[in-house]
């Protein structure tokens, strides 16, 4: 393996580490979907429950579950199930009657444009932030730690109700009722306006916490950081300030936060059910409530399925973004512990 | 700052304990008069402008259809302090019963739900508490004192729970039981599953800790001097992670509090009539209530005291929590 730049050992390195990186993310995908399968096969009660409803005689409700093939045991169901999801077959919503891959992917791209806004958001609010109370003292400083500490104890379902509440009051935003995102990409400028008004309650919400952690973070590294040595010999040379902060510290202050993008993806999708629950928000975390409790099985694993992918996603991301920071790290990416 | 802290705390903690003498109303209670009824604040000066004994003002429904109330400036109640076993209350002949806090859809106390609420809502956290650092400890322990296929295997697993979504594990294993349980099911099975969830970070703390201090000079004394492996993990290398645990505790409790609130939230935790600070914002979860009746929110408001109390004790405690747990590229744990 010879490339034009003569490193061969670099591109091995990270073959081998994507390579782990794809073998982790399928092994979790796998266990979170089989074991979302099994939790709800053997839940009590099944989807016949729901559908056929109270009236149905018990004849009719073994109809119902023979023609589903519930009927079967758990065994024969579940490797029928992995067979055919080997070949990206996830099978057939019940409650719904459309392929589970339709509905979760398009379930999922909601859940990631609420996700990653928010991060986006968070991010831009929250480094620069961090980077200005760990580098002075006195009351800018003081301010935005307040801030922080506050919106810190601002879980998402608390600051979603309270902006449901405001949205509501004032009239400025839509509390809800978002009910697909598609007319968006086909429907023009409107469309996208329609869109960001029906974001903004959602992904505050989602980003609050997650920009008072970063600011935090952010500030307590470059807190850290302009006690080197490297910082005074710079200034002492004459270098300005300003430049200091923004061209040496930052670089250096910034790894802590790449650090915990993979946990922070964790901790999004966590936050985003409770958050697409209070705004009524059409993403993955409604899908796989409403799956979970009509015991939807096969919409369930596809739901656990779509979750593992989103992790997987955010772990690779966050190994790239402290790749990109700390160029030590680069040549041993993938190298093993 | 960290006295603030605590006094919010403990104010919380007062409340909670001393719910049946704080309000003469059950949490179950329902009143007529009382749906979605405004907060009556207690009050010392009077429409007239002169000052009187604390009293507050009574309301009436002026459209029932649109649940309409109206402040009844023309009666004083005024407040009965120490009497009926209750620190402050009406008259039981008051034309309407003291809602400080409002009234719910069903016409109930929320004053009352709240503090009794608060019973449960941090009984369930503060247990759910004390079992993941249990779990955590011992598998910890055992991991950092056993070493070799045991401490590989274990931290392993718990590597695992930890890159899962913890609202999701919950919430699946939740939803895998009897979707309607009693009050008292719902309690254990509640606890059990935080506990579940939230052990895996103390593991690996304690788990560390242990590693390391087996090593210094006076384990390896004692254990040539003939101490027996489990009796110097107990007495002198699990109490070396005593300022550790005490961290993670004020970590899981705020957690733990926004688990059982979004649970019940969703209507996978406590059943109706049970008040915790989770089935109140039940109420909550109609937009319309919200804008009618914001003080449905007061468990919203609870919950973030009590996070905040938190936070201002331990500062930022959301930053260790995830820098403790970041893991260095490559080297991925799982």
């Amino acid at each position: 393996m010879r490339d034009d730049s003569g490193q061969p050992c670099k591109n091995t390195a990270v073959a081998r580490y994507l390579a782990r990186r794809l073998l982790f993310a399928v092994l979790l995908v796998a266990v979170v979907s089989s074991a979302a399968l099994v939790l709800t096969r053997l839940a009590p009660g099944d989807i016949t429950a729901e559908q056929v409803g109270t009236g149905a005689s018990a004849r009719a409700l073994q109809a119902e579950r023979l023609r589903l093939g519930l009927d079967r045991p758990l065994a024969t169901q579940y490797a029928d199930w992995a067979a055919r999801a080997l070949r990206l077959d996830f099978g057939t919503s019940l409650m719904y009657g459309r392929p589970v891959a339709g509905l979760v992917a398009e379930r999922a791209r909601n859940t990631a444009v609420l996700a990653l806004v928010a991060l986006a958001a968070a991010t831009l609010v929250g480094l620069p932030l961090g980077v200005i109370a760990g580098s002075r003292r006195g009351l800018t400083s003081a301010l935005i730690r307040s801030a922080s500490v506050l919106a810190l104890s601002l879980p998402s379902l608390v600051s979603a109700l309270l902006l449901v509440w405001l949205a509501a009051r004032t009239g400025w935003l839509p509390t809800g009722g978002m009910s697909a995102i598609e007319p968006a990409s086909a429907g023009g400028w409107p469309a996208w306006q329609d869109l960001a008004r029906h974001l903004v309650v959602p992904v505050v919400a989602l980003a609050l916490p997650l920009a008072a952690t970063i600011e935090r973070l952010q500030a307590q590294a470059v807190a850290e950081t302009m006690r080197e040595p490297f910082v005074s010999a710079a200034l002492a040379r004459g270098v300005p300030a300003r430049r200091v902060l923004w061209r040496g510290v930052l670089k250096p202050a910034i790894r802590p936060v790449a650090a915990i993008y993979g946990l922070i993806f964790g901790s999004l999708l966590s936050g985003s059910f409770v958050v697409e629950i209070v705004t009524s928000w059409p993403g993955l975390g409604r899908l796989m409530f409403d799956a979970l409790r009509s015991r939807d099985l096969y919409l369930v694993a596809g739901c656990a399925a779509a979750g593992g992918v989103f992790l997987a996603f955010g772990g690779l991301l966050s190994d790239i973004a402290l790749a990109a920071v700390d160029p030590r790290l680069r040549g041993r990416v993938g190298g093993g512990s | 700052m960290r006295r603030a802290g605590w006094a919010l705390l403990v104010a919380v903690g007062i409340a909670a304990l001393g719910a049946p003498v704080l309000t003469p109303h059950s949490p179950s209670e329902r009143f007529d008069a009382g749906v979605y009824a405004p907060p009556m604040p207690v009050r010392v000066v009077d429409a007239d402008g002169r000052w009187r004994a604390p009293f507050v003002y009574p309301v009436r429904l002026v459209n029932r259809l649109e649940r309409r109330y109206e402040e009844d400036r023309s009666q004083r109640m005024p407040l009965v302090w120490l009497s009926g076993g209750t620190l402050a209350g009406v008259a039981g002949d008051a034309p309407s019963p003291w809602l400080p806090l409002g009234g719910d859809g069903f016409g109930r106390d929320v004053f009352a739900r709240l503090v009794y609420g608060a019973r449960l809502s941090l009984s369930v956290a503060l247990l759910a508490t004390l079992g993941a650092l249990l779990a955590g400890t011992l598998v910890g322990g055992l991991a950092g004192a056993g070493g070799g296929v045991v401490d590989d295997l274990l931290m392993r697993f718990s590597d695992f729970i930890l890159v899962l979504p913890a609202m999701y594990v919950v919430l699946a294993l939740r939803a895998a039981m009897p979707l309607v349980l009693t009050t008292p099911a719902v309690f254990v099975l509640v606890t059990g599953l935080m506990a579940a969830v939230g052990w895996p970070l103390v593991a690996r703390g304690v788990r560390a800790i242990v590693a390391a201090e087996r090593e210094r000079d006076y384990a390896q004394a004692a254990l040539s001097l003939g101490m027996g492996r489990t009796r110097l993990l107990v007495r002198h290398l699990l109490p070396a992670a005593r300022g550790f645990l005490a961290t993670q505790a004020t970590l899981l409790l705020p957690g733990f509090i926004l688990a059982e609130a979004t649970l019940s939230y969703v209507g996978l935790g406590f059943p109706d009539p049970t008040a915790s600070w989770g089935t109140m914002l039940q109420e909550a979860a109609n937009v319309a209530a919200i804008a009618d009746a914001p003080w449905t929110l007061a468990p919203a408001i609870a919950i973030f005291a009590v996070v905040l109390a938190v936070n201002l004790i331990v500062q930022a405690p959301a930053i260790q929590s995830l820098s403790g747990r970041s893991t260095p590229p490559g080297g991925t744990a799982v």
